[in-house]
């Protein structure tokens, strides 16, 4: 494939100045092909070949047949839905909590629930082998402690399937939670406001208006927590194999183990691609169908079901919910960077700067790793927001013949897993006419690749909110389209452009999946570090790099959130999902 | 200077004994080489290397310090994962013409038998190697030399475990009662384990590991993590991973003991290899020199508490020494044969 870039470009038809759109336009398109067409082409031409590079459908059989494949395949589907469902039996009534009720501090909530989802999902995992292995966990020995249990009873095991359920839930229960909070949120209060005055209780209320109001983002929400739980690698490649079980991403990963058998890898990734995108024509089919039902009508705020005493009730209940994702994961982490031994509580006697010292002053993995991190974090987020910028004018503005293309591509990446674009980028770029693999480049094609969708989303919807009348007159004025979209609408979006690059920043540093198929030991991030770290159980460097790249993470987040507010607040706070 | 004589001097020698050329490049050592001047000041000029090494992290990276120590302006930048999974990083980095270490040092033996055959070392053989190391410890064309020897015995918790109730033997740990109590390191990820693997498979059969499969055993994937699992008390018993590690923590007053095992105790050695691709060639041959040169190789008894095939080095007390322990026999070109053939039947015993 070749990137089809104009000689020169096309006669100008306007009177003042050349418009350079439709270049640069069909340049954005080839960009999008290669980025997402390349890599699953290989993908399906490596699935369908054999050793010798002929076709065959033997891969699949051995998929289907072989119990080393077939275990993983149902471990994973048994997973998923367990994940889905304990997402949404948890995060649907507290997205109600905190858009409908007077519950105490629903924003600290909501910011609570925004850095569970900003928590690394393999950082969660090993805090949680911290607090919850079987022996060594800081839980089960408070319970040995308080019970006077026998030295090898437990309460909680975390290498176990349902460890390794609960942990994948503690971070995908935010995407159920921003998808109901936000549906509540924008549904108007009318029908709610009717069921009142005709005399309903507001628990009467609550059950048969706002609840099936609610019911298809919860639906929604629970095809994108299973998702999320079918392509997640960095729990599953923490905890399953002392668990002693594969997951269908980390046997994919096992397969590239010397010598690889990439051919099984990419029959083995395609599954996960036609169900991640089944799951999402049905998301969508679900989301379009609720967007009917809250149509029309004027928009009142919602009403605000009052819970008397036991609004305190369920702050209780909704603290000791994040207590799982956030409050004890980073006691534990912070526990173990400043404990001598991972397992003791931090007291006088055992306090140290060692494992800082170790991480900074002698590991020499870890200055390269913080480079190349925060370095293809400001790249990725720079490129994914130009292309997210670009590309959702395009569409918002209808400014060229198929632009419905180019939307269409920047969202496909959506139905990508991680680690099946990490495959699919591996073999495009691991041979000529594009060899990237062992630069920073093949890294940088896959952070924006899988940034791409939820950038695009973000911007197209602010530009939604921004008139094309002004941009109208700028034209009519003589300026070009490229002009006025630099000196109108580029200033107004500026906060939303702000926000998307921090989201995406946010998004490239706790990114594991495709990461760990694309390193060298030239580029090495933090996450696959913290990952190598875990593999000899160097548990105090990982704790101290996690909480480096927690700092790092908030300190973004905080950023844009400072920027949002000094604007006057207006705005939806953009969703995070 | 030396090393350009000394190479003239192999070929008029070899010249003289009328052998053909193709003979001196399958069986000839090459000289050994001193660390000289000029070599340290073109390694400074490069001023970094790059080693990927299989060693528990800490050591290797207090190795580097040492050497960065001994000479100032060549940083050393450790790359640390499980024998296996350097292997296989570097043959993908290879494979996609990505030439980015310069020192290897695993601990499996049959990946320098891979890298041999492939082409891949460069023939190095430090001065100090070809006076005091046992033949059997280098390659005879230079290509891969022994770094350090390590064993993969059996190991507890002495808080959760009494020394008297303390297993034997490999047969004890199939004892009902450690049901559930063990961890253990992985063939896929650890070279000492893949080694350890392959040599009580042989000698006990692989019936052996489907009854400790029964057990209910923890696995963890580096034989550096074992250590560290019993030493936190996850587990009260490794069945095997890093003796060297279990020295260190109980000589730093953690609770763990070792136990070589009746039936003999797993062997690995860990070979050092410079490629011949290396993007630092000059600090490259330093580092392998100076690696196995007597001051490096007392660190690696004294520091990382594993036994040297340097024959001044001298014992530190603590440990059983390694002529006292009975060793099962370890075998490159046996593991080279079955490494594939290890890991699924591994994987297929303990599912993972």
């Amino acid at each position: 494939m070749t990137i089809a870039i104009p000689a020169t470009p096309a006669p100008a038809p306007r009177k003042f100045g050349i418009d350079f759109s439709k270049p640069v336009l069909l340049l954005f398109a080839a960009i999008l092909l290669v980025l997402i067409v390349m890599p699953v082409s290989w993908l399906v031409f490596y699935a369908f070949s054999d050793k010798a590079g002929g076709f065959t459908f033997d891969n699949f059989r051995q998929l289907v047949t072989d119990a080393a494949y077939l275990d993983p395949l149902l471990t994973t589907f048994e997973l998923a839905t367990l994940s889905a469902l304990i997402c949404c039996a948890v995060a649907a009534p507290m997205g109600w909590l905190v858009s409908r009720t007077d519950m105490p501090l629903r924003r600290t909530v909501r910011l609570l629930v925004t850095a569970s989802f900003v928590t690394p999902p393999f950082l969660g995992a090993i805090a949680w082998e911290l607090l919850a292995a079987p022996n060594s966990g800081l839980l089960n020995q408070l319970y040995r402690e308080v019970t006077g249990a026998a030295p090898d009873s437990h309460l909680l095991n975390i290498y176990s399937f349902s460890g390794l359920v609960f942990v994948i839930s503690c971070y995908t229960f935010p995407y159920v939670f921003v998808l109901v909070a936000n549906a509540l949120d924008r549904t108007p209060g009318d029908l709610e406001d009717a069921s009142a005055i005709l005399g309903a209780r507001p628990w009467d209320t609550a059950r048969r208006i706002t609840i099936p109001l609610a019911l298809p983002a919860v639906l929604a929400g629970a095809l994108v927590a299973f998702l999320q739980a079918m392509t997640l690698f960095g729990s599953p490649a923490i905890l399953a194999m002392p668990a002693g079980f594969h997951t269908m991403t980390t046997k994919i990963w096992s397969l590239f183990q010397f010598p690889p058998k990439p051919e099984l890898a990419a029959a083995a990734s395609l599954p996960l691609l036609v169900l991640t995108i089944i799951l999402l024509r049905a998301e969508h089919t679900i989301l379009g169908r609720r967007s009917y039902s809250v149509v029309g009508g004027k928009n009142s705020q919602p009403r605000i079901v009052r819970l008397g005493l036991y609004r305190w009730v369920m702050l209780v209940a909704a603290m000791f919910v994040l207590m799982c994702p956030v409050f004890l994961p980073y006691f534990a982490l912070l526990n173990a960077a400043f404990s001598r031994v991972a397992s003791q509580l931090v007291w006088v006697g055992n306090f140290t700067f060692q494992n800082v010292h170790f991480v900074f002053y002698e590991l020499s993995a870890t200055q390269l790793a913080l480079r190349n991190t925060f370095t293809l974090s400001t790249m990725a987020a720079t490129a994914g927001t130009a292309l997210a910028v670009v590309i959702s004018y395009v569409t918002a503005r209808k400014a060229i013949a198929g632009y419905r293309i180019l939307g269409f591509l920047a969202t496909a990446p959506v139905a990508i897993p991680g680690i099946v674009l990490g495959v699919g980028l591996f073999f495009t770029y691991t041979r000529p006419p594009f060899v990237l693999y062992g630069t920073l480049w093949i890294l940088l094609i896959a952070f924006v690749t899988l940034s791409l969708p939820a950038a695009y989303q973000q911007m197209q919807s602010a530009l939604h909110a921004v008139h094309p009348e002004l941009e109208d007159a700028s034209r009519i004025l003589g300026a070009t389209r490229l002009r006025s979209l630099w000196q109108i609408t580029a200033p107004l979006l500026r906060t939303s452009v702000i926000a998307t690059w921090c989201f995406i920043f946010v998004g490239v540093i706790r990114e594991l999946s495709a990461a760990i198929m694309l390193f060298t030991s030239d580029t090495k991030v933090l996450s696959v570090l913290i990952y190598d770290l875990n593999e000899s159980g160097d548990l105090a460097a990982i704790s101290v790099l996690g909480l480096l790249m927690l700092i790092l993470t908030f300190g973004i987040v905080a950023l844009a959130n400072s920027l949002r507010l000094g604007r006057g607040g207006a705005r939806r706070q953009v969703a995070i999902g | 200077m030396t090393k350009r004589f000394s190479k003239r001097d192999l070929l008029k020698g070899a010249g003289a004994l009328g052998l053909s050329a193709f003979a001196v490049r399958a069986a000839a050592a090459p000289a050994a080489e001193a660390v000289t001047p000029a070599l340290i000041e073109a390694a400074t000029k490069e001023g970094k290397v790059v080693f990927y090494t299989a060693m528990d992290l800490q050591f290797a990276q207090r190795l580097g310090k040492a050497f960065e120590a001994k000479f100032p302006g060549i940083a050393v930048r450790v790359e640390r994962s499980g024998a296996e999974r350097v292997f296989t990083r570097i043959g993908q980095e290879y494979s996609a013409n990505i030439h980015a270490v310069d020192v290897v040092n695993t601990a499996d033996q049959a990946h320098c038998i891979v890298w041999k055959k492939n082409g891949w070392l460069a023939p190095y053989l430090p001065e100090e190697v070809a006076k005091h190391f046992d033949k059997k410890y280098y390659d005879s064309e230079g290509l891969s030399i022994t770094t350090r020897i390590l064993v993969s015995p059996i190991a507890y918790n002495t808080n959760l475990v009494k020394k008297e109730d303390a297993p034997k033997s490999f047969k004890d740990l199939l004892d009902p009662k450690w049901k559930g109590k063990m961890v253990k390191g992985h063939p896929a990820y650890s070279g000492t384990i893949m080694n350890a693997t392959f040599e009580i498979a042989r000698d006990l059969g692989w019936d052996y590991f489907e009854k400790l499969a029964a057990q209910n055993v923890m696995q963890v994937q580096s034989a550096t993590d074992t250590p560290k699992r019993i030493s936190l008390g996850e587990r009260a018993i490794m069945v095997d991973g890093a003796g060297y590690l279990v020295i260190r923590y109980k000589e730093a007053g953690q609770p763990v003991d070792i136990v070589y095992p009746e039936e003999g105790t797993p062997l690995a050695t860990g070979p050092s290899a410079v490629f011949k691709a290396a993007p630092n060639p000059n600090a490259a041959r330093l580092l392998q020199n100076w690696m196995h040169s007597r001051e490096a190789q007392q660190l690696i008894v004294d520091g990382a508490r594993q036994y040297s095939p340097h024959g001044q080095t001298v014992e530190k007390p603590g440990v059983r020494k390694l002529a006292d322990i009975r060793l099962m026999k370890e075998d490159p070109e046996g593991v080279y044969a079955q490494a594939d053939a290890v890991k699924k039947r591994y994987a297929e015993i303990f599912k993972v």
